[in-house]
């Protein structure tokens, strides 16, 4: 069993989809950030078989938990204060979720524009999908 | 400030009140003639365009306006390398509207977020082109009196056609209306429009491959242009350009109050003999874009009353 200590201040995310915590530590930017981070991967769970689980040593405005909420909002959040879990956030789907991904459609305006932030909005929550502000093509996620 | 980006961005009402404003230009356009004296509209065309950009321009000069612009993207600064965002911030110190037709899917939109005028979207790429939408439905008004209870058939590229996914959109906010998708099987008319729109919407239609099954059924008949700018093969578009040719013939099978339309320009798919016939309404309809273009420049510049 590997062991792993606990953090005095900042989040775990728990509950990832085994194999995402690399993606997601990337989309949160946590490879450009000073903050100690430790990534456990195919943690065994008994509601998911297998998961990956990422804690974070930081302050908790440091994090954008919307893009979390893109990412895959059924993680699961423990914000945690002097070692001790002291809250668990409850993602959601963000309406907006900008600079993130880019839109794929060659002829949309993102593909020349300098400058341009990348925007997409959820335009149906029922399917999660997320449509290019600027030219309207869905975003189709990579599983 | 308003501005418009797609045919949505007006509500049921709104187009109720813009179209009976462009009626009341069709019939006094004297009252017209001086409303926007001192006005300039700047027309911004990043690619060729006669139609859209001349009825523009017509448009705005009929109110007693002026215009200034550029028609092609080699005679624009975008030349010279200047963004889309920058190039309208500069336009919006020489006029007090601007349309704007960009091959950049969202062009428009980007300007209007960075202009201090409003913006009109021109056309942009295979995205939207809402002033053709209103003139569409301008039309249907003007020669129904009213956009309710009418078979409508969509014929040639439901593919790649922006004016019919755009019309489509637009037309399922009235009453009773139903469609009749006429295409051949690599054209068919995209998934989210058939799922996010005509069945969420619970909108009667019928997709057909045969002009001559659907003729007798319909009360307006959309035709359209195989384009081949939307085509990345050649071969592509050479076996489908000529699959629907709207002849006398056909004319034949339909009704005697169906009335043919066209987003224009024609090539191959209606024969010029049936241009003699009364329900051929396409030239007309670039008249009532004229109309509806005015109707338009008048309500974003706030000069409607």
């Amino acid at each position: 069993m590997l062991n792993i200590s606990g953090i005095h201040e900042g989040y775990v995310l728990d509950h990832i989809q085994a194999g995402m915590s690399l993606q997601i530590y990337h989309d949160l930017k946590l490879d450009q950030s000073e903050h100690t981070v430790a990534i456990i991967m195919n943690a065994k769970s008994q509601k998911m078989g297998t998961k990956d689980i990422i804690k974070i040593e930081c302050s908790p405005e440091d994090i954008d938990l919307d893009v979390l909420g893109f990412i895959d909002h059924k993680i699961t959040v423990n914000i945690i204060k002097d070692e001790k879990i002291c809250e668990k956030r409850v993602l959601t789907l963000p309406k907006e979720v900008k600079n993130v991904i880019k839109c794929k459609n060659p002829r949309c305006i993102t593909s020349i524009e300098q400058g341009l932030d990348q925007v997409f909005l959820l335009t149906d929550e029922e399917t999660e999908t997320y449509r290019c502000k600027y030219c309207e093509e869905k975003y189709i996620r990579i599983q | 400030m308003r501005h418009l980006m797609s045919p949505l961005d007006f509500s049921v009402e709104e187009l109720e009140k813009l179209m009976s404003l462009a009626s009341d230009i069709e019939k006094n356009p004297e009252k017209y003639a001086h409303k926007c004296a001192g006005k300039k509209l700047a027309t911004c065309f990043y690619e060729p365009s006669t139609r859209t950009r001349l009825s523009f321009e017509a448009a705005m000069l009929n109110l007693g306006g002026s215009v200034l612009g550029f028609s092609s993207a080699d005679s624009s600064s975008a030349a010279k390398g200047e963004s889309v965002s920058d190039t309208l911030r500069v336009i919006s110190c020489y006029a007090d509207i601007c349309a704007i037709r960009h091959p950049k899917e969202g062009a428009p939109l980007v300007a209007s977020i960075h202009s201090g005028i409003p913006v009109i979207n021109a056309g942009d790429g295979g995205h939207q082109h809402p002033t053709q939408t209103l003139t569409d439905l301008f039309t249907i008004h003007s020669l129904h009196g009213e956009i309710r209870d009418l078979t409508i058939g969509l014929c040639g590229d439901l593919k790649f056609g922006r004016t019919v996914h755009s019309l489509i959109n637009a037309l399922v906010r009235y009453p009773g209306i139903r469609f009749v998708l006429i295409s051949p099987e690599e054209l068919r008319v995209p998934d989210y429009i058939r799922e996010e729109v005509l069945d969420k919407n619970n909108i009667p239609y019928v997709e057909v491959e045969k002009l001559e099954e659907a003729m007798p059924n319909l009360d307006i008949l959309y035709m359209t242009r195989v384009q081949k700018e939307r085509f990345f093969n050649e071969e592509d578009y050479i076996r489908m350009k000529d699959f629907y040719i709207l002849d006398r013939d056909k004319m034949s099978l339909a009704k005697e109050s169906m009335m043919v339309l066209h987003p224009l320009p024609r090539v191959n798919e209606i024969s010029v003999e049936v241009d003699e016939d009364p329900r051929a309404a396409y030239f007309r309809q670039a008249q009532y874009g004229v109309y509806i273009r005015m109707a338009l420049i008048l309500t974003l510049l706030g000069l409607e009353e």
